[in-house]
């Protein structure tokens, strides 16, 4: 009886209906796409910082993070790559051996970041290949070095000239090589582009004196979201020598901003609610007044008050209901759409994301739980609107009622 | 049998000016009576009534109702009170307004817990009894005032109660729905021995009560008994 009267009573004023669950349709279409778009753009950035040097998760010796030297390496030990390899949520395990030296071409010299690498694997996560302007990517085993575009500009370097790296190698041991330039790089950040150039691991090694030695492996995930549950599971596996990190812990000033900026929506967001639940509760309010008569005489007729307030309660909450599904309705295709079809951003705001290596798009990330939490929230929120209906009706008094 | 028994009824409104609505009423209401509480606009008729139904609380004063005494029950125990024993009627019908002529008819009895045959057959009953048998399904929007009161009537006897209290039926009804409407309920009266109790202006209704009792500044002036004959 209570879902009859409540459903039929919902269709008595069909245009208020509509407008209060249109209200709701639109709180639910904002707050998802509003918080997806966040979500995506959060997604996009984590994806682009990471896939653009760190990885989702590094190993190193204890202190390496702390302080980034060679004295901090460690010994390439099968068991690091085999535990992250068996993991099916890695899908990549990048060995990197860095140090800084001091290159120079002609006259002019300058410190550089010399990262060594495995050129197949480290263009697995980072996609280093594509970030090559001129000349051509580096061959496994050859001994040649590419360099920022800023560096090679900045020492007059061209493709094919020799680059003189000099400097301390691992336990103080002089490292020197005289490598030609294969490509020049370019990155989003000119202050990286200024200072990386890479060369293959074992020539590296060499040069640093650090023969099998590296200073981290870096971790391409299949999919973003695993990084804890990972990095949780190779502590447990390696041993204590070593420090597994995942992207928040190398990047906490990227986390601070995120957390940040996700606080920004969940006010945004909380305001949008707030207008909704103002329209909802005038429509609680008028819903009260124009039935206050009948009230009394539902009340003179026998019902208990408790059993009216279910009603006007589900009356309540069917409204949101019908404004949820709806809301979710729309929402959730216009949610895959644009995750798919991200917007794009376009002028000055573009370079601007590309001076930071980010993408200049902005997709929305297909989250369910942050979808139907939407929806929970405006149905909680109705619930909770649906009190005041509930307190009015307790103190009906039928006889006043009826005399309105 | 006295069904309603009125001791010293008082309800007094505090203001500026006090107000005497109900001032010392005694009086007793027997099983199968068909009466009329009269008066001018302000004399206290609506107030007694709603205090006879539980749903005003009096100042002063007692009202039992086949022995138990009502105004010292609480709001829900007159709730319920309500529910088992007294049968409303009121001058704008008040039907829920979403639900069909059978669906308000049942709905006391489903109040009641009632199963769902007997509250079938009985609708049906009360239906054909007030002449509306075969607008089960009709709205209270689909049909005519006179139609609409005389579901309300089908709703007040729904439930079986001891007596039904009608404010003013007949106020929103032409010539020959007041006629009908007073038929239906002198037949059910007569038939089935209810007990009617209304508050009224219309001559049409007066001329037809077995006993009218006259109010006037909350005070009974008057209480007039005829026969059968004489009334109708």
């Amino acid at each position: 009886m209570v879902f009859k009267l409540a459903w039929r009573n919902l269709w008595r004023n069909r245009r208020r209906t509509f407008i209060t669950a249109g209200s709701v349709v639109l709180a639910v279409v904002l707050a998802v796409f509003m918080r997806s778009l966040q979500e995506g753009v959060y997604e996009k950035m984590i994806e682009n910082v990471v896939g653009f040097y760190t990885g989702y998760v590094q190993i190193h010796k204890k202190g390496y993070w702390e302080e980034k030297t060679l004295e901090n390496s460690f010994e390439a030990f099968p068991l690091i790559s085999k535990a992250a390899n068996q993991d099916d949520r890695v899908s990549a395990t990048v060995p990197r051996l860095e140090s800084f030296l001091l290159v120079a071409h002609e006259k002019t010299s300058q410190v550089a970041q010399i990262v060594g690498i495995s050129p197949e694997e480290e263009n697995s996560l980072t996609h280093l290949a594509a970030k090559v302007v001129e000349g051509h990517y580096l061959a496994p085993g050859q001994r040649a070095v590419m360099v920022g575009e800023g560096l090679a500009d900045k020492l007059n370097l061209q493709i094919g000239d020799s680059l003189v790296l000099f400097g301390q190698g691992y336990h103080g041991v002089m490292a020197s090589a005289l490598l030609p330039v294969c490509a020049k790089l370019k990155f989003g950040s000119q202050e990286l582009s200024n200072q990386i150039s890479y060369v293959n691991l074992d020539v590296a090694q060499n040069m640093f004196a650090a023969p099998d030695r590296l200073t981290a492996y870096a971790l391409n995930l299949s999919s973003a979201g695993s990084e804890k549950s990972v990095t949780k599971q190779l502590r447990s596996e390696l041993p204590d020598e070593y420090e597994v990190m995942d992207w928040r812990e190398m990047m906490p000033e990227l986390v601070q901003s995120i957390e940040s900026d996700r606080v920004g929506g969940y006010f945004t967001t909380g305001i949008l609610y707030l207008i909704i639940a103002f329209g909802i509760f005038g429509t609680a309010l008028m819903m009260i007044k124009e039935r206050q008569y009948e009230f009394g005489v539902l009340t003179a007729l026998g019902m208990k008050r408790g059993l009216l307030s279910q009603v006007m309660s589900m009356e309540m909450i069917l409204m949101g209901m019908l404004g949820v599904l709806v809301g979710l309705a729309i929402s959730v295709p216009l949610v895959i759409y644009f995750h798919y079809n991200p917007i794009v951003i376009t002028g000055a705001a573009a370079e601007g994301y590309a001076a930071f290596g980010i993408e200049p798009i902005i997709p929305t990330a297909i989250n369910p739980s942050l979808i139907f939490k939407q929806g929970l929230i405006v149905l909680g929120m109705t619930l909770l609107i649906s009190i005041y209906p509930v307190v009015k009706i307790f103190q009906i008094n039928p006889v006043e009622a009826m005399r309105v | 049998m006295n069904i309603i028994h009125i001791q010293t009824l008082s309800k007094t409104y505090d203001g500026v000016v006090e107000v005497h609505a109900v001032d010392n009423v005694s009086l007793s209401i027997e099983q199968g009576e068909f009466t009329a509480i009269v008066g001018p606009s302000g004399s206290g008729k609506t107030t007694l009534l709603n205090m006879i139904g539980g749903l005003d609380s009096p100042t002063s004063g007692h009202i039992k109702v086949e022995g138990t005494d009502i105004t010292s029950l609480s709001k829900n125990e007159l709730i319920d009170f309500r529910l088992q024993n007294i049968g409303f009627v009121f001058q704008s019908y008040n039907l829920i307004p979403v639900l069909t002529a059978q669906e308000n008819v049942e709905f006391v009895m489903l109040l009641q817990k009632r199963n769902k045959e007997e509250r079938h057959k009985r609708t049906m009953e009360l239906l054909e009894a007030v002449g509306l048998g075969g607008l089960q399904a009709k709205r209270p929007n689909q049909m005519s005032g006179g139609q609409q009161q005389r579901v309300a009537v089908a709703r007040a006897l729904a439930p079986k109660p001891k007596f039904i209290l009608a404010d003013e039926p007949t106020a929103n009804l032409d010539s020959a729905s007041t006629a009908n409407l007073l038929d239906i309920m002198l037949e059910l009266n007569r038939k089935e021995n209810i007990t009617f109790l209304f508050s009224t202006h219309d001559q049409r209704v007066i001329d037809r009560a077995r006993r009218v009792i006259t109010l006037e500044d909350g005070k009974i002036v008057s209480d007039v008994t005829r026969d059968r004959a004489n009334a109708e």
